[in-house]
Order: structure tokens, then sequence, then C-alpha cells
């Protein structure tokens, strides 16, 4: 799989991009993985990068969207939790380049 | 992650049917307790009535403190504590299960629902569609 270097730091992504050792993770390599999606990063996308490392901490699995949307909305407000606003800050999907970006394995079942 | 349901092309009004996800291996050595959780947290995108039952020794499925370094293998026990934020919050455990291991709802990662052999027999007939893994 191919090596890909970051501020001096190598490490291994999959064929789609996705980083394969989720400990390889660091904030240089989430601003690597976020030019490759063409996604500038802001205070509100690393809050939901963020929400996803914390939630695959938690329970291993990066949530279905309706799931992310509703523990969203349980933890930063309503305004937050939903499609509309996590579509506008990541216009591919959050599935694809949300969990991307964290570095988390690709979702499960993502159809 | 899935498409949101109002993305898909479901039959609105269309008929819920009831959806048991019956488990009865051990975590690890096989993988059909890892395939059979993903294939659960999958159907909760289809807004079906889902719930899940633990027998034999699926029961080890949701034992709590696994340790799966010895076997270099992810530890996913913590994916059942995700099932409640898929709303599947119907998990029931055959007691005659959990008593023949020695184990109590107290060892259960999750909060589950205790059956006993006849109960969960009784649970199973109401069920549209049985899966058994």
């Amino acid at each position: 799989m191919p090596m890909v270097e970051v501020a001096g730091k190598s490490f291994e992504v999959d064929e789609e991009g996705y980083l394969v050792n989720l400990a390889d993770w660091d904030e240089n390599i989430a601003g690597y993985l976020a030019t490759e999606e063409k996604v500038d990063m802001t205070e509100s996308h690393w809050e939901v990068v963020n929400f996803l490392r914390e939630y695959y901490a938690e329970y291993q699995i990066a949530p279905a969207i309706r799931v992310l949307t509703k523990a969203i909305s349980k933890k930063l407000g309503p305004d937050k939790g939903n499609n509309k606003y996590l579509y506008e800050l990541f216009p591919y999907g959050p599935a694809k380049q949300a969990c991307k970006i964290a570095g988390l394995p690709k979702p499960t079942g993502c159809i | 992650m899935f498409t949101s349901s109002e993305d898909m092309d479901t039959d609105e009004g269309g008929v819920i049917k009831q959806f048991m996800f019956v488990n009865r291996k051990a975590p690890y050595g096989t993988i059909y307790a890892l395939e059979g959780l993903e294939v659960v947290l999958i159907s909760a995108a289809f807004e079906q009535d889902v719930s899940m039952a633990f027998i034999d020794d699926g029961v080890y499925e949701l034992k709590k403190a696994q340790d799966t370094k010895a076997i270099e293998q992810k530890n996913f026990s913590p994916t059942y504590r995700a099932l409640e934020g898929y709303d599947i919050e119907k998990l029931y455990v055959e007691k005659e299960s959990l008593e023949a291991r020695g184990l109590t709802e107290a060892d259960l990662l999750v909060d589950v629902i205790v059956l006993d052999r006849a109960e969960m027999a009784a649970k199973m007939a109401e069920q549209d569609v049985l899966i058994s893994f």
C-alpha cells in the first residue's frame, strides 16, 4: 500500500487514501488528508473530526450518518447536529471526508 | 456511514417487520460475531424492528473486560454499547446460557433482557425474520 510522508513522518494509506494505522494520526496528517479531499479545515471542521475520533475511541466504529447527527446534536446542539450543516462542511459526505480526515477506517456498510 | 434514510428509495408507509439476529458463537475464533454485529448496524438504516438474541457461547460476545491483545485481534466489544445510539435496544440473553457459563447480567457490558429458554422460544416465534450467526 502507498506510503506518504508529511512533516518528516511517513505513514501508510490504503488505495482509497484512508489512513491504515489509526495510531499514526496527528494534526499534520489530518491536514494532509484534508488537502487531498480539498477541504479547508476551520474550527468547525476540527470540531466534527475530533468528535468522530472521540466516538471511535469509545465505540470502535465510525457512526452511521444518522447516528452521527443525533450524537452531535446531543453534544453540540441541533444547529450542528443536522445533515445540512455537516454537508456544508464536508460536501462529499461526512462519511467519506470527515472520517478519512479523522484517520478512521472506511465506515462499515457505507452505501 | 450510511446514506440517510431520507435519500433512500423507501416504500412510504411500508410494513415494518420484526427482525431478530441470533448470536450463538464466541466473539473470537470465527468471524460470525463481528460480521453479525456489522449486519445489525447496517440493518438499522432500514428502520425495521430489530432485536438481537444471545444464546450458547454467543453470551460471551457481551462479556465485560474483553482483552484481545494476546490473539492480536481488535476488541470490538465496545461497539455493542453503540447499539443504543442506533435505536437497537432489545438485546435478549438466554438465562440458561448465562448460567451454564457461570455468568450473570452483571458480567455484561450493556443492558439486556434476560429470558429463559421457553420465553426465548416464544420471542423467536413472534419474529417475521430470524437471521442466525
